[in-house]
């Protein structure tokens, strides 16, 4: 077997390439810093003219979340990406998509906030994408890669959850993930759908009316509140599902740990060096790393919660994840949450006397 | 001649078009959209494209579009069907595309899409119904309102000074590099829907030869809320809205 290529890229290089080869069909943006890679790696890649993949740089995030309703309505593998203010104007698109229940790939470099806020990293978007962000009784899946190569990694399984459930999908990073450079091995080929194969695999798709079929429609309005109740619980009971099935997560160093931490993305990597440093001075400390941000792992959280002394959830923001993470312990032990903010990274070494704070 | 003997199909005439669903329409008595939905209906089968149609609908009152067209569709956030149509199009290169849109959404929240999927030259029709009033949620001022109009959000008359001015969007989009066909018709009477006929076909033909984008304006009523009768809301708007809103191609590219 060949061996496989080895590259060094930037994470917003990574989804774009991740995306040409696992078989998207198209691309749709807006430049904003920190993720204007992702565009500006399709545009210099040219994958129309190899793979057949439209790339198109729209006039706003408004107008390239709703390009990706329609691709997604044509029963099309298309994506976008973006970074918080972007994220911000998507949220509408995002929830019609959730109503339609159509497949899609989202992908947020965050930055931080309120506002126009700061071009450096932040994950306090949180929230907005595991609470709903857009309106309605909706939810998001959503990933949180903590490397460039889950970046690569990440867009193709994205696509097969958002496809698997038909509820669009997010790929939740930040500003460092995007932007710094790592090792990566980047997915195999994979060829586009052919349309028999789009015909086949989402037979609710609007592609015309090949063989006079009854004609699909893609709408999330439904006037009648009795059917609009069916179809709320229809795509809440989907939404148990996804939650009983595709819940990811790591686990680094839990067996003998006395003290947890919580952490995802960028923030896991910090965790894991606070982990080296407290274990060298005697603290067992380990964590737990939410892969899937929505479905979140409430329930392994809960039992590491009966065997730990403190939770410490370690986020760069003012404190959201750590609501979660105390539902899902109902007070049976003490979280504490520890974070920077404004686009400052947590230094190990602070987010260590935190956690001697909780020993004592 | 016994009813038997008259219903024949030699004797056919006229008929609902197949395109067209057998089910009760929720517009107005008297308003446009019924003679447009027939129009987009016929011709969309004329050209033999029953099979190879995704149609996008808007917000506003042709919304539920889908239930009376009978091919595929999408239903857009308000503003947004461009956007959709535009990647609709781009993935799927073969597929006649269009969107129904009113004033409120392709002139108003609507107008960055609509300009730029136009200027964009994507092989996409607009239907655009300008009756200068939001229909749906009940009658407010419109981007095509007229001066000194009433509606509800200005029950003095449209006055610039208050609310600026009413949106030619037809000559905007003429202007643009991308559009190939740009034209305002209207269907007030058995002339007028002949010519707007035409104007949808030649329209959806030139999307499929990759000409770039049309706009087809139909300047319509809404004698609901602009409170008049169907007849006399067609007279108001031919001595009214037409003189604003002149009627005929702006732009035709593609007959060169």
């Amino acid at each position: 077997m060949a061996e496989k290529e080895v590259t060094l890229m930037k994470g917003n290089e990574a989804i774009a390439h991740a995306a040409i080869r696992c078989g998207c069909d198209g691309y749709f943006g807006y430049p904003i810093t920190p993720q204007s890679e992702v565009l500006e790696t399709l545009a210099a890649e040219k994958p129309w003219e190899t793979t057949g993949m439209v790339v198109l740089q729209a006039e706003s995030e408004v107008a390239s979340i709703n390009m990706v309703y329609g691709g997604a309505g044509s029963g099309k593998k298309v994506m976008t990406s973006s970074s918080s203010p972007g994220i911000s104007l998507m949220q509408e698109g995002i929830s019609y998509m959730a109503g339609a229940e159509l497949p899609a790939l989202i992908v947020n470099v965050s930055r931080g906030g309120p506002g126009l806020g700061t071009i450096q990293p932040s994950q306090a978007d949180y929230f907005q994408t595991v609470k709903g962000g857009g309106h309605g009784d909706y939810r998001l899946i959503t990933l949180a890669p903590a490397s460039v190569q889950e970046m690569a990694d990440f867009v193709d399984l994205a696509f097969e959850l958002a496809f698997r459930y038909r509820n669009p999908a997010m790929i939740l990073s930040d500003g460092a993930i995007g932007q710094m450079m790592e090792k990566v091995v980047l997915p195999p080929f994979k060829p586009r759908r052919t349309e028999e194969e789009i015909a086949r695999e989402c037979p609710w798709a609007t592609t015309g009316r090949i063989g006079m079929r009854k004609p699909n429609v893609i709408t999330s309005l439904e006037l009648r509140s009795e059917e609009m109740e069916q179809n709320n619980l229809r795509i809440q009971a989907k939404y148990r599902v996804i939650e009983e099935k595709e819940v990811r997560y790591e686990d680094y160093m839990t067996e003998d740990a006395e003290y947890l931490i919580v952490a995802f993305g960028s923030a896991a990597r910090i965790a894991k060096k606070v982990i080296a440093i407290a274990r060298e001075q005697g603290i067992k400390v380990g964590l737990l790393r939410p892969i899937t941000l929505w479905p979140f792992p409430t329930k392994r959280i809960a039992e590491l919660g009966k065997k730990v002394k403190g939770i410490l959830s370690l986020e760069i923001n003012a404190g959201q994840m750590v609501e979660d993470i105390r539902l899902a312990v109902e007070c049976n032990v003490p979280v504490k949450w520890y974070g920077r903010l404004g686009g400052i990274i947590p230094e190990p070494e602070e987010v260590v006397e935190e956690i001697k704070k909780m020993t004592r | 001649m016994t009813r038997e003997e008259i219903i024949q199909k030699e004797n056919l005439v006229y008929k609902k078009p197949e395109l067209l669903n057998d089910v009760p329409m929720h517009y107005c008595p008297g308003c446009s959209h019924g003679v447009v939905h027939k129009l987009v209906a016929e011709v969309v089968a004329e050209m033999g494209m029953t099979e190879k149609t995704v149609a996008i609908s808007p917000v506003g009152c042709a919304v539920f579009a889908y239930k009376y067209i009978d091919v595929d569709w999408q239903e857009a956030a308000h503003g947004r069907a461009p956007a959709l149509a535009s990647a609709v199009k781009r993935l799927w290169p073969d597929r006649l595309v269009f969107t129904y849109q009113g004033d409120g959404d392709l002139a108003c929240i609507g107008t960055a899409e609509t300009i730029h999927a136009l200027n964009r030259g994507e092989n996409i029709t607009i239907i655009f119904i300008n009756n200068a009033i939001y229909g749906m949620t009940g009658g407010q001022m419109a981007p095509t309102t007229l001066l000194g109009m009433k509606t509800v959000t200005c029950p003095y008359g449209r006055d610039p000074k208050l609310h600026g001015y009413p949106l030619k969007m037809a000559d905007i989009a003429a202007q643009l590099e991308g559009t190939c066909y740009v034209t305002r018709q209207s269907v007030q009477n058995v002339a007028s829907i002949v010519k707007a006929k035409k104007a949808l076909r030649k329209a959806f033909e030139y999307s499929m030869q990759g000409k770039g984008s049309n706009l087809v304006e139909i300047v319509s009523t809404c004698n609901t809320n602009w409170r008049m009768s169907p007849d006399k809301a067609n007279k108001w708007m031919e001595e009214n809205m037409v003189p604003f809103y002149p009627l005929g191609d702006l732009k035709d590219k593609g007959k060169e």
